[in-house]
């Protein structure tokens, strides 16, 4: 005797029909998966530990007028130079047409002396060299970009100039970087 | 008749296989059960105990005990503020370096350094405490039979050997301890510390307040664990209610 | 038979590889008995379970350091510092028990109704072979936390090889890579514990087609033969096993949530040390009966092959069954020895949990001896001498049809 199939609940095939109850059960399921997927996904992004080490506090009392400093940050090199005033002067007056990537030198220091920015070349991520380059700021080596003063490209490959990283002053002598 | 047979055998099985886990004939004495705010479903660690009992490790257990485990910025955790966190690891030395001409240096530890050890290697600590390693503390709640309560039996139950026990030189006894006999002397006495928060510092307080402090240590997430497992079985019951009258629905129409 | 469709791309799909229809028949339109109880889900509930194991594994293992002086560590690390990573870890651990709790259900399952029996005997050897792999895999991930019980149980199992004769030291060096339990035994354990799931993967497929080829069996143990004694797997079996799902996720949500360590052992949140043994090193509980089975035999050797003969034995079981009844329903004299072998399986893992002292050694050595005699004595003999019940004389008439045998067969074991 073959089963029977009582025929309110169901359409011609024999299979039940969509109903309140199985598209309830369903997405109430369906919404557990999704929220149980939020964990798997988050694991991936910065632990704790490495949130601990997203800033770095420096020292710069000594760091003399002409010297930089290169700190890691983010397992980044960043180079903290102190200007000397000629320096700041020849960044201050260049021309902003003569920039590939214009940006006055006061949007990139908090103050005129110090020069924080990311050692990391804007073109393929190589480490440029300091005081070195046709103006007298840093030279990659890896294809020949040359950045000012103020960090910033003048000529060669690189598209933008040297990253400014989030930082602050604590004290006149401590700098907080990211 | 199965059906009953079958759990009935199967929650003997896992009780027995349970205790038998954690009391393989250790031998030792069976600790005191004490009612912890961590305990239990909904429990959470009392934050007050927890900071005193870090005081504690810091005044008493760290000249011996390491705690690799805890950063300075897990302190934040058992309600110190960061200024509270920055200024208490300020006061502990770690090593720094190394510098420009390659030595190491000492500098005062930052948020995001753990608790040094009080001995540079195992051996060095092994040397200052009879031929025993202090254990390192991270951990030690859970891995210890009896977790908080045989930690605070432990604390306070260091006693006079019985007569047929010989207690050799720079050794102690505990019948909490497997074995009764270990190179820790009991530490905890009235009045031991001054607390910061003027709870009276009876040994009996010290020692609560020191299980409290470890079972934090060992388990910080204990709280988010619980919270979360309420949601999900929570969920899980709803959906199983869901699901058995849809069952039930589907099934129907077979007969 | 091809799936009807209008859908132009499953059509482009079917035509060059027919994986829709593949699935329609196998999770679709398969044929399941009408009469599956419950203990028929933990095979689908172990396949979840399979899936929960591989992706937290494959999670942890992002953060996880394969080396001795890290791995302890690492594993703290995952537990304080990677964003619940508490979670993952502990449903990884929590999650390799619950596969055991479901597998040896399912092998329960399998002796009780006959399962085992023809055509179905290499649908059961390959589930020894996934069983042997399973207990593999488990050894070798309880090793990577290196924990006091993670060193001294590889130390204590990889020893045992040396039992063999001739070659066994060798073999022993062969497994460490070195002269002790170390960073390379450390290394290769790793390398295999990713590895295996994978393949368990690749037997459970082949379990499962062994199954779809002749069909499920049921617990009254007779072949569906008419028409009405099957159903199709949607919608009957999807649900039902879906509500398996959940309530096995509710006793897993319990242990993860609540209890995540009451199934391991406290001397594993101490670091590993060579120098120092703990005073009892217990494997965890999915392991006992068998560590029983092991120190029962006082000979190392001889040890050695009780230990895997007791799984090995599993393999002849198909032939060791004399009788030609499937389902204990109708078996009253061996359905005795069949809780019997239970209850010995509880005894073994108590013995097994516990020093081998005093009146323990003489326990355990009865209950070895009745679990060898069970599979090489009683099977035999009793399926041969035994009466069977009378069989039902088809799964519908048992399940709906006249009063009495419908209730019967439905309701009692």
């Amino acid at each position: 005797m073959s089963s029977t199939v009582s025929e309110s609940s169901h359409d011609d095939d024999g299979v039940p029909r969509r109903d309140f109850l199985y598209v309830s059960a369903t997405a109430f399921g369906g919404v557990g998966v999704v929220a149980a997927a939020w964990p798997f996904v988050d694991q991936m992004n910065p632990s704790a530990d490495v949130l601990a080490l997203s800033s770095t506090e420096i020292d710069i009392s000594a760091i003399e007028v002409g010297q930089s400093v290169t700190v890691v940050w983010r397992g980044k090199p960043v180079f903290v130079r102190h200007r000397t005033p000629e320096e700041i002067e020849v960044a201050e007056a260049v021309k902003l047409d003569d920039l590939p990537d214009p940006e006055t030198d006061a949007d990139r220091v908090q103050k005129p002396e110090w020069l924080i920015v990311v050692g990391v070349c804007t073109h393929l991520g190589c480490v440029p060299l300091g005081q070195q380059g046709e103006y007298d700021g840093w030279f990659c080596p890896c294809h020949g970009s040359h950045y000012d003063t103020s960090a910033r490209i003048r000529k060669g490959p690189a598209p933008s100039n040297l990253v400014v990283p989030p930082y602050e002053f604590l004290t006149d002598t401590t700098v907080k970087i990211g | 008749m199965m059906r009953r047979t079958l759990f009935g055998s199967l929650w003997v099985a896992i009780g027995l296989v349970t205790a038998a886990n954690a009391w393989a004939a250790s031998g030792a004495k069976a600790p005191q059960s004490i009612d912890w705010s961590h305990s239990g479903i909904a429990g959470t660690y009392d934050r007050a105990a927890a900071q005193r009992g870090y005081q504690i490790y810091r005044e008493v257990c760290a000249s011996c005990h390491g705690l690799k485990y805890i950063a300075f910025r897990n302190l934040l955790d058992i309600g110190f503020s960061e200024d509270e966190a920055k200024a208490i690891a300020a006061d502990v030395e770690v090593q720094g370096g190394p510098d420009r001409d390659g030595e190491m240096f000492d500098r005062p530890a930052a948020l995001f350094d753990y608790h040094p050890s009080p001995f540079p290697n195992d051996n060095a600590a092994k040397a200052s405490n009879n031929g025993a390693l202090p254990p390192d503390l991270s951990l030690i709640e859970k891995a210890r039979a009896g977790g908080a309560n045989y930690l605070y039996s432990f604390l306070l139950g260091f006693e006079d050997a019985p007569a047929d026990v010989t207690v050799g030189e720079g050794q102690y006894y505990n019948p909490y301890f497997p074995g009764g006999l270990l190179s820790m002397p009991p530490v905890l006495e009235d009045d031991l510390v001054e607390y910061a928060d003027g709870t009276a510092a009876t040994a009996d307080q010290m020692a609560r307040d020191v299980a409290t402090f470890l079972s934090w240590a060992a388990e910080p997430k204990m709280e988010i664990r619980k919270r979360t497992g309420f949601k999900v079985i929570i969920f899980l019951l709803i959906l199983t209610g869901l699901l058995y009258a849809a069952k039930r629905k589907v099934w129907a129409n077979l007969h | 038979m091809t799936l009807q469709t209008n859908n132009k791309i499953i059509q482009w799909v079917e035509y060059r590889l027919p994986i829709f229809s593949l699935l329609h028949e196998s999770l679709v339109v398969y044929p399941t008995p009408r009469n599956f109880n419950i203990w028929y889900q933990f095979g689908s509930i172990a396949g979840i379970v399979l899936m929960v194991q591989l992706v937290t594994g494959i999670v942890l293992a992002m953060h996880y350091t394969p080396h001795v002086d890290m791995a302890f560590s690492s594993v703290e690390h995952i537990m304080r510092d990677v964003n619940y990573g508490w979670l993952m870890r502990y449903m990884h651990a929590n999650g390799g028990a619950m596969f055991f709790i479901a597998i040896y259900i399912h092998v329960f399952r399998g002796l009780y109704y006959g399962s085992y029996k023809a055509p179905r005997e290499l649908l059961w050897i390959i589930g020894v072979v996934i069983l042997l792999v399973m207990m593999a895999t488990a050894f070798m991930g309880y090793v990577l936390p290196w924990g006091q019980m993670s060193f001294w149980a590889a130390t204590v199992i990889t020893n045992l090889f040396s039992a063999v004769p001739l070659v066994g030291e060798s073999v022993v060096t062969w497994l460490w890579g070195g002269f002790s339990v170390d960073n390379a035994t450390l290394n290769r354990f790793y390398s295999l514990h990713y590895l295996l799931p994978f393949v368990l993967v690749g037997l459970v497929i082949v379990h499962l087609w062994a199954l779809h080829h002749h069909g499920s069996s049921n617990p009254l143990g007779i072949d569906a033969k008419a028409p009405g004694d099957k159903i199709p797997f949607h919608p009957y079996y999807t649900v039902k096993d879906c509500l398996g799902f959940a309530v096995f996720g509710i006793v897993f949500a319990i242990f993860l949530f609540y209890l995540p360590n009451a199934m391991g052992h406290p001397d594993n949140y101490i670091p590993a040390d060579p120098l120092v043994t703990p005073p009892h090193i217990v494997p965890e509980w999915y392991f006992l009966p068998f560590y029983a089975i092991l120190r029962a035999i006082p000979d190392k050797l001889g040890g050695v092959i009780a230990m895997f003969g007791s799984i090995g034995i599993l393999f002849f079981v198909p032939w060791l069954d004399t009788s030609k009844v499937r389902s204990c329903r109708f078996r009253p004299i061996y359905k005795q020895f069949f809780w019997i072998l239970f209850i010995d399986c509880l005894v073994l893992g108590y013995v097994g949990s516990q020093p081998p002292e005093g009146v323990l050694i003489l326990i355990g050595r009865i209950a070895t001896a009745y679990y060898f005699g069970h599979f090489l004595i009683v099977m035999p003999v009793v399926g041969w001498l035994e009466r069977p019940k009378p069989l039902p004389k088809g799964i519908t008439e048992a399940v709906l049809g006249d009063g009495d045998s419908a209730t019967q067969a439905k309701e009692t074991a």
